[in-house]
């Protein structure tokens, strides 16, 4: 018998699996985001605004994952982008093989923006990569600006932080300025936007960054 | 399902490292797992045992877990207490402005194999 130290954690084949599938779509020039929330945050409502207001602009396609049902993706296709429904077997978070099992389900047409819905909640969806070029959370005016408290890992993995439906911010004590600073103290690069998908406010300046970065992805 | 989702991924993990060093059985994993790592270590061990059959490298390993203490820093006061006793308020000052040091990881320590 011996003995091996590894001090690996227990995600580390996922992590290498999403290294590869970064690199892949990287070649290919289609930036995929993972947007993170919880249940109800207003994920699928951010993404029928935005891929509104940038569809003759850009390719994007939209990877729903929900557990059981394609309530998600028939919303996205009214729109009129390719949506796919992401099998996550039966677990609470996407990885990086069921994302590319999901990518393969948008067929060979080439997209420059592809979404992942992730599954709804603020905690295994962070500890697992899926190959994604950015990590998008959303936190709606309702959960509460105690939020990076309670879920320091998503708040440290993602690149941005969308605050959501500030127009019900008169009806709730959510501290915008605390909500931002708590963030800012595990992640001090997380760039933040606040919008409201029935109001239209913020969301020339969230798509100003998502126009960028398909962009810098490119080259 | 978090549990399931973590060993499917320990499971792939070890048979990576036993291909690239040319292991044939592993007999022992031992994993330090965070207090509050939200894990349910009784489960977990289901889990492993259930999956562990269906790969040949390690089907009669063992899972050990070990638990890794979780502290809290209070960014008030600037001390550390046990966060499973305390939660999220600080019990030196009160302070609900405290964030988890560690305690939430789940890390492969070691493998036991045979030579
Ligand atoms: N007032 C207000 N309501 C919003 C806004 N965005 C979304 N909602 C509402 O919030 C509810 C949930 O929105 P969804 O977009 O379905 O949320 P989701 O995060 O995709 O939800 P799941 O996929 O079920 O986790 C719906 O009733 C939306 O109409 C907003 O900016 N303002
Ligand atoms: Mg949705
Ligand atoms: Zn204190």
């Amino acid at each position: 018998m011996k003995i091996i130290e590894l001090k690996e954690t227990v995600t580390a084949s996922n992590d290498r699996d999403a290294e590869v599938l970064r690199g892949e779509l990287k070649q290919k020039g289609t930036l995929l985001i993972n947007l993170m929330a919880s249940p109800g945050a207003g994920k699928t409502t951010l993404l029928e605004r935005t891929i509104r207001d940038m569809k003759d602009e850009l390719r994007i396609a939209v990877m729903e994952a929900d557990v059981d049902s394609d309530v998600d993706a028939v919303r996205i296709e009214k729109i009129g982008a390719k949506a796919v429904q992401a099998h996550t077997d039966g677990m609470c978070h996407m990885d990086a093989g069921m994302t590319r099992r999901a990518l393969e389900g948008l067929g060979d047409e080439p997209f420059d923006l592809v979404f992942l819905e992730n599954v709804g909640n603020l905690i295994c969806p962070a500890e697992f990569d899926t190959g994604a070029g950015r990590c998008v959370m959303l936190l709606s005016v309702p959960e509460g600006d105690d939020k990076p408290l309670k879920y320091p890992l998503m708040f440290s993995k993602s690149d941005v932080l969308i605050i959501t439906k500030t127009d019900v911010a008169p009806y709730f004590d959510f501290d915008v300025d605390a909500c931002v600073s708590r963030a800012r103290k595990l992640n001090p690069t997380i760039r933040v936007f606040a919008v409201s998908a029935k109001t239209g406010e913020g969301f020339e300046a969230w798509e100003e960054w998502v126009s960028e970065q398909v962009e810098t992805w490119k080259y | 399902m978090h549990e399931m989702g973590i060993i499917l991924h320990l499971a792939k993990s070890l048979e990576e490292t036993a291909a690239e060093q040319d292991i044939k059985k592993i007999t022992r994993v031992t994993l330090e797992v965070g207090e509050v790592s939200g894990i349910m270590t009784d489960y977990f061990v289901d889990c492993w045992n259930y999956f562990k059959k269906r790969h040949p490298v390690l089907d009669t390993a063992e899972l050990v877990l070990e638990t890794i203490p979780a502290v809290t820093w209070c960014d008030a006061c600037k001390r550390t207490y046990p966060t499973v006793q305390y939660g999220r308020t600080c019990p030196y000052c009160g302070s609900g402005e405290t964030w988890l040091l560690k305690g939430s990881e789940c890390v492969i320590k070691e493998i036991e194999v045979e030579d």
